[in-house]
């Protein structure tokens, strides 16, 4: 692929990186629990939740694992839960 | 000169010249921010602005950092943006500056030589814009008022060229053509006009094509993007050319391409020369020619792109050439002698004396290129040409 | 709560560390703002984590030139924007504290200044985090950071974080607030409001980075929630010169709270600098009293 003229480059196209395999914890969600108020979705630094239909959706491709949306949602319907090794 | 084209002929000043020159070629956006001696330019564009002969956006700014980093904005936004600075502005702009070329925007900059501090010295030198050599802008350097105004029409089309989207500067020195009173003509705006294509850049910032500008980029492409920097910069040789000849033709005046030799043919000693020196020099040469002395001279309009092939080319017959730098670079010496030197090592070409003056305004006289002239054939002649730079009537009294 | 804007404008796969503050904030920055934006941001872990060549997470318009030009930058593609008569887009600077504070702060009083049709949002993690985390103007009292480390003869950084947002105030700029990415809603209005405006406004925005606070990641949006109920970061509004909004306090935690969950404050619990704890709890104060956060 030929460079673009002074660097300039296409929107969005950080979509290819598999950010998920950085992750040690994945979120787990209680659909029971979770009511789809989307606060987790409000405050995934990672844009790796989509509320739909009222469903909470991880995108494991994506998500880092950081533990914001279990810490924030307020009926503590999602846990993170050890995924490989051991973060240290 | 076409006469078709004029718009005015009189006796004016030379930042006056350029501010009206830079109304015909209209911007959309100028930046401003003053220092002696290129404050003229901008006071007479203020003037313009306020009586609504020219629609530019006119931002005063409250630093040369910020009225490069707004034309730069107002460029990646694809639409033709203007500056002018001098010396210590022209310094503090020059991070914007190499950002510039690597963006591929192609804003222009007045720059109105002056010597750089300490000592603080508001007098003509070349060493702010010699400075700058490396960022990727193109630079001409101009002899004269009139050379300036049509130079300044010439490098829009230059920069904004699809094939060259650089920066570019017409390099003028400061007070003897700032602010110097001269014959000159100015262009009709629609002539201008119809020379100058409207700015058609190739990406630009706009939410209809969201685009990403300023990307950091690893050791697998960055020499490659710095490479096509270079490149087009070299390329942009092609279009001085050309544009040189185009401006010829619809305005009727011609000062050489990248380079203008007077007399070189048979010259065996040829003096090179940037800025309004090269005027000096000519003076000079009159009486040289009368007493039967073979001597010539380059004339660099177009520093960068470098004039390396056409400098080879024109030097070839000389037994020596003689650069007269108007800057240096500590310990190594003379910025222009230094490059000459390199693009004529191993190539079979004439020695090289290097002189450095004309300092911080100290005045060179056709008296002075006499001088050197003689000096430089006493050396020839007992071949002890030294290989460092000569500091031309360098007062070691003082030292 | 509601999301009532679906798209992601700063795209996923994004180089952020995990639980990025200030990741969350530009998203929700972005989302207020829709598509009709241009933003510009200078040198810093925004720009870093966000643009590789090839890669690059903006999905609006995004030009980033160097650490201390953006207002000057955003000034010109204001200007240009103008010009060619497009008065619909909205200009937006997203820039760090040490941009903000430090390096680019000429830039950014000369674009508020000159009146430029701008939104400035710092958004503030409290010192030089790109760079591996040195103090800025924005490092509060107490903080340890690469350059001002907890040492025989330092207790971090000796000097008050300044005051922004007062300076801005003092520029007579229409709109002037104060955000964090704990309260989404909050910042949403917020930025719609300085979009709103004609001419510059600046909202100032703490986004906690784990790695230079010394906190976990899933803490971010933890302690710009605290930050906020201690008192030493006031969510506030100013339009045309007015205070217009204040997030009251009911009953505003010591700041020891706020303090203990950081690593850069873990020497302030040593004994011998309990003075220092009292300082900040007296600026947690002076906020409480000054903006009437109790009442
Ligand atoms: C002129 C210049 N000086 C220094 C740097 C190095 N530098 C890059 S980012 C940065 C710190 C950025 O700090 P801040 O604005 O707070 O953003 P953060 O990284 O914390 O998000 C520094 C010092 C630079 N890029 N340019
Ligand atoms: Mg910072």
């Amino acid at each position: 692929m030929k460079l673009n003229l002074g660097g300039v480059t296409e929107a969005g196209r950080s979509k290819q990186n598999r950010t998920g395999n950085w992750r040690y914890f994945l979120p787990v969600v209680d659909q029971k629990r979770c009511n789809g108020c989307g606060t987790c979705e409000l405050f995934c630094p990672d844009s790796a939740i989509e509320i739909n239909n009222k469903l909470c959706l991880i995108n494991t491709f994506y998500c880092k694992g950081c533990g914001i949306c279990a810490r924030e949602c307020p009926r503590s319907a999602i846990t993170m839960q050890v995924e490989r090794g051991v973060a240290v | 000169m076409n006469p078709e084209a004029i718009k005015s002929k009189e006796i004016m000043q030379g930042s006056a010249a350029i501010a009206e020159t830079i109304k015909a070629i209209a911007p959309g956006v100028i930046a401003v921010y003053p220092i002696t001696p290129q404050t003229h330019i901008l006071e007479h564009l203020a003037r313009l602005v306020a009586d609504g002969q020219l629609k530019s956006k006119y931002i005063t700014v409250e630093s040369e950092f910020s009225a490069a980093s707004v034309i730069f904005g107002a460029a990646s936004a694809g639409v033709r943006s203007y500056t002018a600075s001098a010396s210590q502005g022209l310094l503090l702009m020059t991070e914007v500056i190499f950002n510039m070329a690597g963006t591929r925007l192609p804003a222009v900059i007045t720059a109105v030589n002056r010597s750089l501090s300490p000592p603080i010295n508001i007098q003509v030198d070349h060493q702010d814009t010699m400075t700058l050599r490396d960022s990727g802008i193109i630079q001409i350097y101009v002899e004269s008022i009139q050379e300036a105004v049509d130079t300044h029409i010439q490098i829009f089309k230059i920069a904004e060229d699809r094939e060259v989207l650089l920066p570019a500067m017409v390099c003028m020195d400061g007070w003897i053509l700032s602010h110097a009173y001269e014959p000159v003509t100015l262009w009709r705006d629609e002539a201008v006009q119809e020379f100058l294509p409207p700015f058609d850049p190739v990406f630009q910032v706009d939410p209809k094509n969201p685009l990403t500008y300023g990307a950091l980029t690893d050791d697998d492409k960055i020499t490659e993007f710095k490479y096509m920097v270079h490149d087009a910069l070299i390329r942009s040789k092609e279009k001085i050319k050309k544009v040189a000849g185009e401006f010829r033709d619809a305005f009727g005046n011609y000062y050489g391409d990248v380079i203008e030799k007077t007399y070189t043919e048979d010259a065996e000693l040829i003096l090179i020369a940037m800025g309004s020196m090269a005027g000096t020099i000519k003076a000079a040469l009159e009486k040289l020619r009368a007493q039967g002395k073979r001597v010539g001279l380059i004339k660099i309009r177009s520093f960068r792109p470098f004039p390396d092939q056409e400098l080879r080319t024109a030097l070839a017959g000389a037994k020596a050439a003689v650069v007269l730098d108007r800057s240096f670079s500590c310990s190594s010496g003379g910025i222009l002698g230094g490059e000459i030197k390199a693009c004529l090592y191993g190539q079979g070409g004439p020695q090289v004396i290097n002189y450095a003056l004309g300092i911080g305004g100290r005045e060179i006289y056709p008296e002075t290129v006499l001088e050197i002239v003689n000096q430089s054939e006493r050396l020839v002649e007992s071949g002890k040409i030294p290989p460092e730079t000569i500091f031309y009537n360098l007062n070691r009294e003082l030292l | 709560m509601q999301t009532d804007l679906k798209k992601n404008y700063l795209a996923p796969g994004h180089n952020a560390c995990p639980g990025c503050g200030v990741a969350i904030g530009v998203r929700l920055i972005l989302r207020a703002a829709g598509e009709k934006v241009v933003v510009v941001s200078p040198t810093g872990c925004l720009e870093t984590f966000t643009s590789p060549y090839g890669a690059s997470a903006w999905e609006v318009p995004w030009v980033h030139p160097l650490f201390e030009n953006a207002p000057a930058v955003a000034s010109g593609i204001e200007a240009a924007l103008k010009y060619k008569g497009d008065y619909e887009t909205h200009v937006i600077v997203i820039g760090g504290d040490g941009a903000t504070f430090d390096i680019g702060f000429g830039a950014l009083s000369g674009m508020v200044e000159r009146g430029h049709d701008i939104l400035y949002i710092c958004y503030d993690n409290e010192a030089y985090m790109n760079t591996g985390i040195q103090r800025s103007g924005a490092t509060p009292y107490g903080a340890t950071t690469n350059t001002t480390p907890r040492g025989k003869f330092s207790r971090g950084e000796t000097r008050p974080k300044k005051d922004l947002l007062e300076i801005m105030r003092a520029h007579n700029l229409r709109y002037v607030a104060s955000a964090t990415i704990a309260y989404p809603q909050d910042l949403a209005r917020k930025v719609k409001k300085g979009l709103a405006i004609d001419g510059p406004a600046y909202i100032h925005l703490i986004t906690p980075c784990n790695l230079g606070w010394g906190i976990n990641p899933e803490e971010t949006v933890e302690l710009s929630r605290l930050i906020v109920k201690t008192g030493l970061f006031p969510l506030v509004e100013y339009e045309d010169g007015e205070l217009t909004s204040v997030h009251k306090l009911k009953n505003a935690l010591p700041v020891e709270e706020y303090l203990k969950k950081q690593k850069r404050f873990a020497h302030l619990f040593e004994e011998e600098n309990a003075q220092m704890i009292a300082e900040i709890q007296k600026m947690a104060d002076q906020n409480i009293k000054k903006y009437n956060l109790a009442g």
